[in-house]
């Protein structure tokens, strides 16, 4: 059964749609089972999230994150893997930045900081992914399964960590000493105070300019680089890959090493953006959320950042839902995020036939004729 | 009814899209004779298997088996018939043993244990009549090619087969591994068992078979008792052309200096089959080589091993003025910094990535040149341009640059393939199957580029399972068969018996012999 | 250490390792035919739920584990149309699973049970009991064997026994009939197994309904045996332990069991280990023992203890091509 491929703009831009709506329309169902109005919900969940500016910068802020697990996501998705370990690696990230900031923040300026906290962070994080990416290019070792062993062992590594080292001793919480000054970066209120503009304080911070960057930078190196074009060779026909001399190895490593240094840069966000100090609850299954990001965004950056602010409106919505809607919580926003990885992921061609079909209808008939000459062989 | 012959096909043909793979075939086997049925590649004999395995149902015509009509719709139908089938590629699980292997699907109890004991009893009965030995609890795994072979057989009689089809069985055994299997089949005509066996070796037709049916081009051209037939004959027939033969070589330059030059290659592939045997060739400048032979005997490996997709287990290459050893082989990369050249046969998996766009897949190998590549930095425009230009220059339609690969016709694909390859003005080129699937058209185009190329000074090697297209392109041509280079002629020397002869592997010709040799 | 605790030790690591068995057996049948299945923890933790809110719903332990298997077992299913019937991707499917699990029953346990998401406990009635508690009882007195073997192994419910039970009866289902022979060949070659007139389709379904219904009963017993009541996300990775126990075990069942003993026995361990220093080597962190589990199987994923061989197939839809 030959699959005809789908014209660029349907399978980018159309089936992701059906495919949101779908699980929309899903977790619509659920709402209305469970007794509420599915349309109020999305009233207030979308006035929640973009109707004060409040709200907005909650959105952004949990976006910023988003965009970095997605892209971290994408970048292996494009190398032909599946990175499923962005929960750890975001967490060796947070851990990276923290350790460099309760470390040099007293002694060091913050134009020296931040960015040693950022290389850090990414440092711990590629670190974190290359291991598993050496395990499965040089030992076989499934890169799923030991990605997903590594999510735990970062979780126990910063229980330990933060119980048997990094504690204040005294404190009750689980929690590190605050860093110093250097180490944190302005959140949003600040930095646009300084230009003059009101904006109301919310954990939104200068790192979702980072993230931008991230998105550019993760968009101009897969499409204009040599090294993205290997990679996206190696991740859509390995034997073409290797015909062309690209030694798949290498590409897993570089893949997954990104990978890890992306997911690693959530801890500029949640760590020296929001709290200013190490904590247990950084990352909170942002990685897995990243996998949703990735796969509504088609694995393209532009894709992601919209994916990103479509969650991050999810999420913030959701805490507003859950205040004004009794019974509602924000695990409906969790649920939605499962129906879409389900309809967008799994099941992402089970729609695309019918989609094909509708696009198809649309054409003229004759476009769709093959033109694959007379030949002989 | 006794006296009904065991297979009677009559009238059937098959099309695919623009080929007629069988076109208005006829076939008669006798009971309890072992039939061989003979051609080159696409000659349509694994087709007409097919159709009587059930994989494939004919547009036209009919089958009889042992006299009685017969629809064949699927493989089930045709095991009830008592038709068996020894395919190329085993049907065997590894991590199994023989006697799971043979019982799989026709376990003739839910219980494992009373069903192995029935299984052995049956099978320790089939092994003593027909003298094929399987150590049954073994795993397949370690079993050795001939003993899965002869698994497979096993499989087959166990459940009741009658005819038994053999697909090309001895493309994988070594000569005594043969030479069992010849004595287990002579066993089994012995029984009654009627055997039909595809293979291009006509050696071992003249030796087994009682007939033999020789097809070309989707049609029956001659179907003969072994007893009035001769291998010269048959060879004829199998390669007969209609194309003339002894073309004078068009190159009016000798050809110049050794470009590459390889000795020695040996290739064993992962089930211990040596595909290349200590094979050795040089490709000279303002030369043609073509590479005949039917497929499957080693030219595939030989493209990748000059390529450097494959490393040998043993060899020297020299090109560019570099030496490679089997134990640091020539890599892709390198092969281009030296100015080779590769069109890979097998277009969709190898020569482009088919979700890139054109103007992507046109640097595919040279992403790195400088002119598409700065510290890093990819030059779109100019790649761009160059695909317009390859476009331009071997007449790719639609001429649109930003089009998925995947969406050109697979003519197209090829062209664009080439005017990558050929652009790059390499010194060698090696090119697998330069016209498949290209439309009439484009062919001719594609031979003058390539026939520039020669007359520029490159060095071409060209394999193709076309042997018209060897005909017509090549100077020189080295005919392949089982791994080896079975011998070595000048295009004036090529006919239909010296070609046919080398390719069925009967007698060796050198150009020195074959002076004295030509009949023309 | 005396022999009460050697008993307790041994009844918490069974007590501990049952879920696992149970989600380990499941896994090891969809894998063994050729399914990757990520989704252990999201069926074990939607089983719980079921069961629990089942529990209090109907008050019967029966129709409890009936709901829970039934959930899973269209889970499994939906898994298998994603995957099997639709080429989809296994992981991710999986992975969707999972997350829709967390979320759906907290959603579904406020909206029911307005307890912030969890289900009200189900009565002692309900609850699996100890099956044997008399032969517990009077073998107190006997010294040695009394506390070892009447509290470690003696006094569990009936659902500790069912998946000790179950090791062996998986076995003999995989290696001692027909279906597991087919099953086994499925995962590895499943050409093979549709030439051979067998459908691949139809046994992958068959090993996933086996699957749902074992994923069933650890989620069930969760709610039944260990806690009283469902929580949110009680689960804790216990599915992600279970699946690194089947690949730890190669697949097999009776390896996968000791697997799962040992990561049970490690759990057990963990907490008594806490502030107690080990000779030589001190103070073992409690951390440490948690992750045991998983870095013992990525160090054998590496290749450093054995090979490991997944079955041939795993992962790799079907596709019948000519």
């Amino acid at each position: 059964m030959t699959h005809q491929p789908l014209p660029r703009w349907a399978d980018l831009v159309l089936l992701p749609i059906v495919n949101l709506a779908v699980a929309l329309l899903a977790a619509g169902v659920m709402v209305w089972w469970v007794g509420q109005d599915p349309l109020e919900v999305l009233k207030v969940l979308l006035h929640g999230a973009f109707g004060t500016p409040r709200g907005l910068s909650y959105t952004l802020y949990y976006a910023t994150t988003f965009v970095f697990t997605g892209l971290a996501v994408a970048v292996a998705f494009h190398g032909g893997l599946f990175n499923i370990g962005g929960e750890g690696q975001a967490i060796l990230g947070g851990l990276g930045t923290g350790l460099v900031a309760l470390w040099l923040a007293a002694s060091l300026p913050a134009w020296l900081m931040l960015p040693l906290m950022l290389l850090a962070g990414a440092l711990f994080g590629m670190v974190w992914a290359a291991v598993p990416a050496y395990l499965q290019a040089y030992r076989g070792s499934h890169v799923v399964i030991t990605t997903i062993m590594f999510n735990f062992l970062a979780s126990s590594l910063l229980v330990y960590l933060l119980v048997n080292h990094l504690k204040v001793p005294g404190n009750m919480s689980v929690e590190s000493a605050p860093f110093a000054d250097s180490a944190k970066l302005p959140s949003m209120a600040t930095f646009l105070g300084w230009l003059g503009i009101e904006w109301p304080n919310s954990p939104l911070n200068t790192s979702v300019f980072l993230a931008v960057m991230a998105a550019a930078g993760v968009y101009f190196f897969l499409w204009h680089t040599r090294l993205g074009y290997e990679l996206r060779a190696t991740g859509s026909s390995a034997r073409a890959a290797a015909y062309a001399g690209i030694r798949p190895k290498h590409q897993v490593m570089l893949a997954m090493g990104l990978s890890g240094a992306l997911a690693g840069m959530v801890g500029m966000n949640e760590v020296a953006g929001v709290n200013g100090r190490l904590l247990l609850e950084y990352v909170s299954g942002a990685g897995f959320t990243g996998i949703a990001v990735s796969l509504m965004g088609r694995s393209h950056p532009f894709g992601i950042v919209l994916a990103s602010v479509l969650f991050g409106a999810l999420f913030q919505g959701g805490a507003e839902v859950s205040f004004e809607v009794r019974g509602f919580s924000r695990d409906m926003v969790v649920m939605l995020q499962g129906f879409i990885v389900l309809f967008s992921g799994a099941m992402a061609y089970v729609l695309a036939p019918a989609v094909g079909w509708a696009v198809q209808g649309l054409r003229s008939p004759a476009a769709t004729t093959s033109e694959k000459g007379a030949a002989h062989g | 009814m006794s006296d009904a012959p065991a297979v009677e096909m009559l009238g059937i043909s098959k099309r695919f899209g623009p080929v007629q793979a069988n076109a208005d075939v006829n076939l008669t086997v006798a009971r309890g004779t072992v039939h061989g049925i003979v051609g080159e590649n696409g000659a349509g004999k694994s087709t007409l298997m097919s159709v009587l395995y059930g994989f494939y149902t004919s547009d036209s015509g009919s089958i009889k088996v042992f006299g009685q009509d017969a629809s064949i719709r699927n493989a089930h139908e045709a095991i009830a018939l008592g038709i068996g089938m020894v395919h190329q590629h085993f049907m065997l699980v590894d991590t199994l043993t023989a006697l799971e292997n043979v019982m799989l699907g026709a376990e003739p109890h839910v219980l494992l244990r009373k069903a192995e004991a029935q299984v052995r009893h049956r099978l320790g009965e089939l092994m003593a009549s027909t003298g094929l030995k399987v150590a049954l609890d073994a795993l397949v795994g370690d079993l050795s090619v001939g003993d899965r072979q002869r698994l497979e057989i096993l499989k087959a009689l166990y459940r009741g087969a009658k005819i038994l089809i053999l697909d090309e069985p001895t493309a994988v055994l070594t000569p005594q591994e043969t030479e069992q299997l010849f004595g287990v089949l002579n066993l089994l005509r012995g029984q009654g068992t009627t055997i039909l066996l595809i293979t291009h070796k006509l050696k071992e037709v003249m030796r087994l078979c009682d007939r033999v049916t020789v097809m070309r081009a989707g049609r029956v051209v001659e179907e003969v008792a072994i007893a009035d037939a001769t291998l010269e004959g048959l060879a004829e027939s199998m390669v007969g052309r209609k194309v003339q033969m002894g073309r004078v070589g068009d190159s009016d330059k000798p050809a110049g200096a050794t470009l590459l030059q390889a000795s020695g290659l040996h290739v064993v592939d992962a089930m211990g089959v040596a595909r290349l045997h200590d094979l050795a060739l040089e490709l000279r400048a303002g030369e043609i080589v073509g590479v005949a032979g039917v497929s499957g005997n080693g030219q595939s490996e030989l493209l990748e091993v000059l390529s450097g997709l494959l490393v040998p287990q043993q060899g020297r290459m020299s090109v560019g003025g570099r030496q490679f050893e089997a134990r640091a082989w020539i890599d892709p990369r390198t092969a281009r910094t030296l100015g080779l050249a590769h069109v890979p046969e097998d277009r969709h998996e190898r020569a482009m990535v088919m979700s890139f766009a054109a103007w992507e897949s046109a640097v595919l190998g040279y992403e790195w040149l400088p002119q598409y590549c700065r510290v890093g930095w990819m030059q779109h425009p100019q790649m761009r341009k160059a695909t317009v230009d390859m476009m331009e220059r071997f007449d790719v339609r639609p001429r649109d640059a930003q089009l998925l690969c995947a969406s050109f016709s697979g003519g197209n694909q090829q062209k664009l393939v080439l005017a990558r390859e050929l652009g790059q003005s390499p010194q060698v080129l090696l090119v697998g199957q330069p016209t498949r699937g290209v439309d009439i058209g484009a062919i001719e185009f594609i031979y003058g580029q390539l026939r520039a190329m020669r007359d520029a000074g490159c060095a071409v090697l060209v394999v193709s399972s076309e042997l018209d297209e060897i005909l017509a392109l090549s100077d020189r041509v080295i005919v392949m068969n089982q791994g080896h280079v079975a011998g070595e002629l000048p295009i004036e020397h090529c006919n239909e018996k010296t070609l046919g002869m080398l390719m069925i592997g009967g007698g060796s010709a050198t150009p020195a012999t074959a002076t004295t040799e030509v009949a023309a | 250490m005396d022999e009460a605790m050697i008993g307790s030790l041994i009844a918490s690591t069974l007590r501990v390792s049952t879920p696992l068995i149970f989600c380990a057996l499941a896994g090891l049948l969809s894998e063994r035919s050729g399914v990757i299945d990520i989704g252990l923890e999201g069926k074990m933790l939607f089983a719980a739920f079921a069961a629990g809110a089942a529990g209090v719903t109907f008050g019967s332990t029966a129709v409890a584990l009936l709901v829970a298997m039934g959930t899973t077992v269209l889970l499994s299913w939906l898994h298998g149309f994603a995957c099997v019937s639709h080429r989809g991707d296994q992981v991710v499917s999986g992975v969707a699973i999972n997350i829709i699990a967390v979320g759906m029953t907290a959603v579904l346990g406020i909206a029911w049970f307005s307890q912030g998401g969890q289900t009200p406990p189900v009565t002692t009635e309900v609850r699996m009991q100890a099956l044997m508690p008399g032969v517990v009882a009077s073998l107190q007195g006997i010294p040695v064997l009394g506390q070892i073997v009447g509290q470690g192994f003696l006094s569990h419910n009936a659902l500790v026994y069912v998946a000790l039970l179950l090791v062996p009866a998986v076995w003999w289902l995989m290696y001692r009939t027909r279906f597991g022979l087919r099953l086994r060949a499925v995962g590895e070659n499943a050409h093979m197994v549709d030439a051979a007139g067998v459908s691949v389709v139809g046994m992958r379904y068959a090993a996933l309904t086996l699957n749902g219904l074992l994923c069933g009963l650890a989620g069930s017993y969760l709610v039944l045996a260990q806690n009283a009541a469902f929580v949110p996300n009680m689960t804790a990775g216990r599915g992600f332990m279970a699946l690194a126990a089947l690949i730890f075990g190669k697949w097999h069942p009776v390896k996968a069991f000791w697997a799962c003993l040992l990561f049970g026995f490690l759990d057990a361990v963990a907490i008594r280990m806490q502030g107690v220093a080990l000779p030589g080597i001190g103070l073992v962190p409690v951390q440490l023992i948690q992750a045991l589990p998983y870095l013992l199987t990525v160090i054998l994923l590496a290749g450093f203890i054995g090979r490991t061989v997944a079955p041939q197939a795993l992962g790799r839809p079907y596709l019948k091509e000519r």
